[in-house]
């Protein structure tokens, strides 16, 4: 209020030119401060003043339900570490892919259908980008939690995060019926999807545009048992794939699986097949759905093309190649890309149609001429946001492009391996090849 | 034998190196964040003097019926018999008929308390949060019937499926522990 009165003190300034300015402003501040009263309706006075009621009439008082206790959102943080603690014992301790299953029910239960999967550490990714690119906003730390423990969780002990702790893991885990397996091509190719999924979902939250990875997220209307038709069909047409492609959305879409695949390479431990020695017997290479488990590597082969090393130059001088190439359609998208940010969207509209102002049914446009913006201001606004598209899209051009060629490049890495392995950054932790696998401590 | 084994050891070295790294880069990530954090949570919340009543409320939240609904801030009431909230402009008569009626719910109660005041109450169950009655009593009255989101509702999405449409920016993350911007407290607090 007394900003508006002061901004408005400053613009009548501008016609006046007598010594004792201040008594006209006084008098332009009186005058600002009637019309506010009279016409603007956030004034503190009233058209009708209260009534005075003579039958001893008490006025009741609005309610205002509290939103959900602070402590329980911490008792959340609490039962995640409990699940990814229950969930890392059961995978590499006690081995036991029963305690695995009860568990994802209890995670679906709980983080699914009661907290309606929100919060989740997916989605955390984008409130974490949006900390450090929009001053204004700080991230809670209950949300901040729930990104960084898992990470750190799948640093020691891999994905039990996965196996357990995850609603949207659980319930795609839990229709699993008659898991197909890809080839390995088409697996490395749609294992792409995540990559581009992270890199749009930070790109978006950083220029304050949107939260796509919660927009779109395919199970939080199942969870809410509520959402546009559209999000329904898709949750469902993800869980019918999810029968056959087992986990589709962990394995070709979640922009967290890639940091979480990213610790669980380098993970200090991590879920074995076999409790002590692998006797080759091949019964667990059909028990995984996910087709993450590696088989021994046949060096006499490999020895023999003979094309080993020579292929493995050649991509590694391709790789800046493919970040050029990313950098490239980075920066040719970035004005198809900030059209999804609704401030660019409306100054390209009305740039594009001026006839629009004189639509009375457009809400957005008629809201912005309502408020007396200038129409410069909103340019330069929206010029402002597409310039950082501009950026942060040759960025994500670039770190896809460096994707690419690592992925390519690892096709042709040869790492020696005598026994069945899970696959440290796909390996999800279920615990099913555990099950598979006769050997006995 | 030995060559294998300095391979293996080496091989250990590079994983150690890279776990080290990415512990450390998390704890660089998770430190920065920290510098800012805040140890409240944050809620979806409607600034009332922003919002121009465009109606997306009732359209546009993840729920059905929405979570916002209008909250009726009684200090602001002037008790009207003719009130722009609760009547339509073109009403035949100043009734509780349902063809005068704005809301188009009938989620508006009004009681008579005495000549000529009429208290409007708001029935939260039937209220779709259309903001009707909200345009109807802002422009012809006090103001005192606007939006809120009500947080025992409200699902909390972490970004607001309303706030991303609201062609007024009008909703944004308040703290939880001050959930809701009542009009009539408005009146008390001289800086509002």
């Amino acid at each position: 209020m007394r900003n508006q009165l002061n901004q408005n003190k400053n613009q009548n300034c501008f016609g006046l030119r007598i010594p004792d300015i201040r008594h006209k402003l006084k008098y332009l501040l009186f005058t600002f401060a009637f019309f506010l009263f009279t016409f603007n309706l956030s004034a503190q006075k009233q058209r009708f003043p209260k009534p005075e009621f003579d039958t001893g009439y008490t006025q009741p008082t609005p309610v205002t339900p509290e939103p959900r206790a602070l402590a329980m959102e911490y008792f959340d943080v609490l039962v995640l570490l409990l699940v990814l603690a229950a969930a890392t014992y059961f995978a590499l301790k006690s081995r036991s892919r029963q305690g695995i299953l009860w568990l994802s029910v209890f995670t679906l239960v709980y983080f699914g259908f009661y907290r309606n999967g929100c919060i989740c550490s997916i989605g955390a990714i984008q409130n974490v980008t949006l900390t450090f690119f929009d001053p204004a906003y700080a991230i809670s730390l209950t949300a901040l939690l729930f990104f960084v423990i898992p990470l750190v969780v799948t640093l020691f002990f891999g994905r039990t995060f996965c196996a357990g702790a995850c609603p949207l893991g659980a319930i795609q885990d839990l229709v699993v019926v008659k898991p197909i397996s890809l080839p390995k091509w088409l697996n490395k190719t749609l294992g792409l999807i995540p990559y581009l999924y992270l890199s749009l979902a930070v790109l978006f939250a950083a220029t304050g545009t949107d939260f796509i990875i919660c927009r779109y997220d395919p199970f939080v209307g199942i969870f809410r048992m509520d959402a546009k038709f559209l999000m329904i069909v898709l949750g469902i047409a993800f869980l019918l794939m999810g029968m056959f492609v087992a986990r589709p959305y962990c394995r070709f879409l979640c922009p967290y699986g890639v940091l979480l695949s990213w610790m669980s390479r380098f993970s200090s431990r991590h879920l074995t097949i076999t409790p002590s020695k692998c006797i080759q017997c091949k019964l667990c290479t059909h028990s995984c759905p996910f087709d993450a488990i590696d088989f021994p590597t046949n060096e006499k082969e490999v020895v023999k093309s003979g094309l080993g090393p020579k292929r493995f130059i050649t991509y590694a001088l391709v790789i800046p190649l493919w970040i050029a190439l990313g950098v490239f359609v980075g920066a040719k998208s970035h004005t198809f890309l900030s059209k999804a940010n609704q401030d660019v969207y409306l100054a390209e509209l009305l740039i594009a149609h001026p006839e629009l102002r004189n639509d009375p049914d457009n809400i957005d446009v008629q809201t912005f001429l309502a408020s007396g913006k200038p129409m410069e201001q909103l340019v330069s606004e929206a010029t402002a946001i597409r310039e950082k598209f501009y950026i942060g899209s040759m960025i994500a051009g670039g770190f896809m492009g460096l994707v690419i060629g690592m992925t390519l490049l690892n096709t042709v890495v040869f790492r020696k391996r005598q026994d069945y392995e899970p696959h440290k950054g796909n390996c999800f932790s279920c615990a099913r090849c555990v099950d598979y696998c006769p050997v006995e401590k | 034998m030995e060559n294998n084994s300095k391979s293996q050891s080496r091989r250990k070295f590079i994983r150690n190196g890279v776990r080290a790294s990415l512990l450390l880069s998390l704890g660089a990530v998770s430190v920065s964040a920290l510098r800012k954090v805040s140890g409240d949570d944050y809620v979806w919340q409607i600034d009332p003097f922003k919002c121009t009543q465009c109606g997306r409320c009732a359209t546009e939240c993840v729920l059905n019926p929405s979570a916002v609904k209008c909250l009726h801030a009684f200090d602001l009431c002037g008790y009207c018999d003719l009130c722009g909230g609760y009547l339509k402009p073109d009403a035949n008569a100043q009734s509780t008929a349902a063809e005068n009626q704005l809301c188009p719910t009938a989620a508006i109660e009004r009681r008579f308390i005495e000549e000529p005041y009429f208290e409007y109450h708001i029935n939260e169950d039937l209220c779709i949060g259309c903001a009707k009655c909200v345009a109807g009593c802002t422009s012809f009255g006090n103001g005192s019937m606007h939006l809120q989101i009500m947080h025992h509702i409200c699902v909390n999405c972490n970004e607001c499926s309303i706030a991303r449409v609201c062609p007024s920016d009008a909703i944004s993350r308040v703290k939880a522990s001050e959930a809701y911007n009542v009009k009539g407290d408005f009146t008390n607090n001289s800086e509002a």
